[in-house]
């Protein structure tokens, strides 16, 4: 029974992160494009600061893969 | 591997994920673990010896080849070492022009170290998983876990080393009273300052807790998933074969996300230090 709860609380992990990763980086990305289109002079350094922003959007839905997966494999064996 | 154990799937994953830790276990004295539940008997002061012994190395090995380079350079006939050495500095030296407005000679060395250390220290991430534990297995060490950034001691060292010059700077630049005026009197009117020191407090200490768990996440998560693609290696011919292809594929991905995170470590840290040096 507990090992049901955990295995449901690993995939809630995985998929609102994953959820809340997508929705970031999609907004993101959606902007970046539009400065492209704005100013195509401007994508070296566009890129370089979208995927500065990328990284930090992405850095909690990744503690939550890391924690779910680690709940998933490692705590519901033993 | 353990050879008492039957090896099972999760026993395998939770063998990879334990740290060689060092400490005064209560019943079997000063030592090291032999076991997840010995290790965490083992209290906050037991040591993880395979992160300190491989941060230490790579620091080292960091400070003599930059020393090396130092030593040997020559503005006639610049070697391809010199040049790529070269290449380094100058993208550490632009990052922190653009980046930090005040003057502090201390900056852009903090930036390189914290630049290429967790580079190297993330790298050893690309190393197979089994490799390096089987060789120390071999000499009797029962755990080695080769990344020390996988383990949220040693990005929690260098996050709270990067905090607690945040506050030095803070309140040498802009004295006691003055650090903990921006505190306490922003952003609503100074008599709300319970609320200010609230909101500022959160906003002050997420800094350094970012930092570390953003690095250990992604680290965490990349490893974990290396551990699990070996797993693969188990189940016969077409499964080693699709598990090594996985394993390269994974590998390319995770060079990525290896100099992504080493770089936005290094940027936030000059952001975090330019902060405290802004007067307002």
């Amino acid at each position: 029974m507990e090992n049901a709860l955990l295995y449901i609380a690993g995939g809630l992990m995985l998929g609102i992160g994953a959820a809340g990763a997508a929705v970031g980086i999609g907004i993101l990305a959606a902007r970046f494009i539009e400065g492209i289109a704005r100013q195509p002079e401007m994508l070296g350094m566009l890129r370089t600061q979208f995927f500065i922003m990328m990284g930090l959007v992405d850095a909690l839905p990744i503690i939550a893969i890391a924690i779910g997966l680690y709940v998933l494999f490692a705590v519901v064996g033993g | 591997m353990a050879a008492e154990e039957q090896l099972t799937s999760t026993g395998y994953i939770q063998h990879h994920l334990q740290n060689l830790t060092f400490g005064m276990h209560p019943e079997h004295g000063l030592g090291i673990a032999h076991g997840a539940q010995e290790a965490k008997d083992m209290g906050f002061w037991a040591i993880h010896l395979d992160t300190m012994f491989w941060s230490i190395f790579l620091g080292g090995l960091f400070l003599w080849v930059f020393r090396k380079a130092a030593r040997t350079v020559s503005s006639d006939v610049p070697s391809g070492f010199q040049n790529f050495i070269e290449v380094v500095i100058e993208f550490i030296d632009n990052n922190c022009r653009e980046t930090f407005t005040s003057k502090n000679n201390l900056v852009a060395p903090i930036a390189l170290t914290l630049f290429v250390w967790i580079l190297l220290q993330n790298v050893m991430d690309l190393v197979p998983v089994d490799w390096i534990p089987s060789l120390a297995g071999l000499i009797g060490i029962p755990y080695m876990k080769v990344v020390p950034t996988t383990d949220p001691n040693a990005t929690f060292g260098m996050s709270l080393s990067v905090f607690a010059l945040m506050i030095y700077y803070s309140i040498k630049v802009k004295g006691a009273g003055g650090f903990f005026g921006e505190l306490a009197f922003q952003p609503f009117p100074k008599w709300m300052f319970p609320v200010n020191l609230f909101l500022e407090g959160i906003s002050l200490i997420s800094k350094p807790v970012s930092l570390s768990l953003r690095l250990f996440g992604n680290l965490y998560a990349g490893e974990m998933i290396f551990i699990l693609i070996a797993l693969m290696y188990s189940g016969g011919f077409f499964f080693g074969v699709f598990g090594g292809a996985l394993q390269w594929a994974w590998a390319m991905f995770h060079l990525l996300i290896v100099l992504l995170q080493a770089f936005i470590f290094m940027i936030l840290t000059i952001v975090y230090l330019d902060m405290a040096h802004q007067h307002h």
